[in-house]
């Protein structure tokens, strides 16, 4: 066992942002720029509680790349996502030990308001989550007015434009802007939530099973427009679609646990197609090949 | 697949079929047990109807039971006898609604004209009008639900946003312990917080809204933390993915997402109090004419105008009481009329939540 480099932090799980943090990165927040980031995870180690879910993960996220995180059930794939933009804090009695860089600046020192970390890191869900009381305009708005208060109307506009174009669902929304976001369907719900993910302009992209509640037709919208992203945005995506994680992924990471009850340790990592023809560890072989999982 | 295997399907052997009681039945068996009961009743010289209704609900029991046990089964008669328990368990609970909303509209009814909603009383004699209690009925609800609201609300949001641990369990224990104590221990309470500044003997509307407060702000914090438990956890972790600080999750997100709900929680809290009296009783006393400044002087109210028109009417002793029922009539009606308002908001303004 590797000897955890960070504090152990458990609480102050929602910070405030009032807490300023003097080096660049996150607390810069200018708009139009989008800058890929590059994420590094040093002797990771995630808990729940008493409860180890992720043990000494050590890995890079590139810029500009698709990585996908693949393995079966339980082993810590959503955990770890989570833990990269600091959601993971936010599970009562959740731990992080280790380090996580986002472009060489450590997430988890002190003084990093959390808060600011999402909004350099965004994230997408497995189930397509538009707010109910906002219209699809407001929803995309949503990340702009949640986060950096009052905004022009027409940079507002502008902003929904783009980022509607950018997911992919202008031509299909653009006549009914005021409606009410839970009226679209599936994959148009979740469209709708990469547009609200990307309106803020993050550096990275989280995406937790984002197509595990769509249909093919809209899998594939999805997969499509995540290749289209990465031009702008790290990309993480955790899948328990093999197909997918070929088809999308630049680099995959397989995680899985030795035995039930153990925590989720990452076995093997690099390019996808490396992983899915000639993978180093007998495990990731029989992942892929689905022999078992 | 499925339809071949339907095709195929043997025909219903002839044990699965039982027997069948008519479809009138139950009504049959109600119908036919109360004129049993009746003429046994007559025949002992002891009919009145809430003896038939005793009776007369035992006998179609046992009936229904034993006829469609040999008929249908055990099972099938069992059923039968729990729906009959279930419905009559039902009609008792009915009986006391009923009959409280028929009496009070068919003695209100009389007493409640013109005169009794704009008027003011003229003395002993000529009776008058309620409007000084409807006036301080309103006046007196509205600043207890100014008071109550944003301290409930405000309470529901720590108890189920941030609260955790030691604390938040207390509130919650004590916030259940509110919610019993005796309205008149809430009065009480009221006078002798203002009597310590302000001299025996005061009576203030703002008093009664004190008092009324005390019993109010347990409802509305109950059903707040209901609605806001309910809005759904996945909502805020998108509001805090986007880089939205909490605070400003709970106010653009969680709070419109309840609103619907949080309203209807503050009507039903307003209309559970509104007819308090004895809390009003000891903190606004009685007076005959209108007050709007529930900081000065004394404030009628419906519930405690009911109670002093019975109490002590005037020379005409009826009026009095038609006054009195019209005044609890009026009472029901605004409650009435809290509710639906209540529904109308919910139905208007509730969020799908999945």
């Amino acid at each position: 066992m590797v000897e955890p480099t960070g504090a152990k932090r458990s609480d102050a799980a929602v910070g405030t942002t009032e807490s300023t943090e003097a080096r660049s990165g996150i607390d810069a927040g200018t708009p139009g720029r989008s800058v890929a980031a590059t994420m590094r995870t040093r002797d990771l180690n995630l808990y729940y509680g008493d409860l180890q879910a992720v043990q000494d993960v050590t890995m890079t996220v590139e810029p500009h790349k698709v990585t996908a995180l693949i393995g079966s059930s339980g082993c810590g794939k959503t955990t770890f996502l989570r833990s990269l933009n600091r959601m993971h804090e936010l599970t009562a009695g959740a731990r992080v030990e280790g380090e996580i860089t986002l472009d060489e600046q450590d997430i988890y020192a002190s003084g990093i308001d959390p808060v600011k970390v999402r909004r350099m890191v965004g994230m997408v869900f497995q189930a397509p989550n538009p707010f109910p009381t906002m219209s699809i305009y407001e929803n995309v708005a949503a990340g702009l007015s949640l986060a950096s208060g009052r905004v022009r109307k027409s940079v507002k506009d502008e902003v929904v434009e783009r980022s509607l174009r950018g997911a992919h669902l202008w031509n299909e929304v653009k006549d009914r802007l005021d409606r009410p976001g839970s009226g679209l369907s599936g994959g148009q719900q979740q469209r709708l939530c990469i547009a609200r993910a990307i309106a803020v302009e993050p550096e990275v992209l989280l995406m937790d099973e984002p197509c595990s509640a769509l249909d093919p037709v809209a899998t594939l919208a999805i997969e499509d427009l995540i290749a289209e992203l990465k031009s702008r945005y790290t990309i993480v995506i955790v899948t328990h679609n093999m197909q997918q994680a070929a088809r999308a992924s630049d680099t995959t990471a397989f995680f899985n646990l030795e035995e039930t009850g153990r925590p989720g340790r990452l076995v093997e990592i690099g390019p996808t197609e490396t992983i899915f023809t000639s993978p180093r560890e007998q495990a990731t072989e029989d992942y892929v090949s689905g022999r078992f999982g | 697949m499925e339809a071949r295997a339907a095709t195929s399907m043997p025909p219903v052997p002839r044990q699965l079929r039982g027997g069948a009681l008519p479809d009138w039945a139950p009504y049959g068996v109600v119908a036919g047990s109360l004129a049993l009961s009746t003429l046994v009743l007559s025949a002992a010289g002891s009919l009145g109807v809430a003896l038939l209704m005793v009776v007369a609900t035992i006998v179609s029991c046992v009936a229904i039971y034993a006829w469609s046990r040999p008929v249908e089964g055990p099972k099938r008669a069992l059923d039968r006898l729990a729906t009959f328990t279930i419905v009559a368990a039902f009609g008792l609970a009915l009986i006391p609604l009923i009959s409280l909303l028929y009496q009070v509209t068919s003695r209100g009814l009389p007493g409640l004209d013109w005169e009794f909603l704009t008027g003011t009383p003229h003395g002993i004699i000529n009776g008058g009008g309620a409007a000084h209690a409807i006036v301080g009925t309103i006046v007196i609800t509205g600043v207890a639900a100014l008071i109550s609201v944003p301290i409930g609300i405000m309470a529901a949001i720590y108890l189920n946003e941030y609260g955790a641990g030691r604390l938040a369990r207390a509130l919650t224990f004590f916030v259940d312990v509110m919610t019993g104590i005796p309205s008149i221990v809430a009065g009480l309470f009221a006078y002798a917080l203002f009597a310590i500044f302000l001299g025996p003997g005061i009576r203030l509307g703002v008093m009664g809204s004190v008092a009324l407060s005390v019993l109010m702000v347990p409802i509305v914090i109950r059903s707040a933390e209901e609605v806001l438990k309910v809005v759904p956890d996945h909502l805020r972790e998108a509001a805090y993915a986007l880089g939205t600080p909490k605070w400003k999750t709970i106010v653009k997100v969680v709070l419109p997402t309840a609103f619907a709900g949080l309203v209807t929680g503050v009507m039903i809290a307003i209309a559970r109090i509104v007819g308090e009296t004895a809390p009003l009783l000891v903190t606004t006393g009685v007076v005959d004419s209108i007050n709007t400044n529930p900081f000065q002087g004394r404030m009628q109210n419906l519930a405690v105008y009911a109670y002093s028109e019975y109490r002590t009417p005037g020379i005409h002793k009826t009026d009095s009481y038609d006054r009195a029922w019209a005044a609890a009539l009026t009472l029901i009606v605004i409650v009435m009329l809290l509710n639906v308002a209540a529904r109308l908001v919910y139905r208007r303004y509730r969020t799908e939540i999945r």
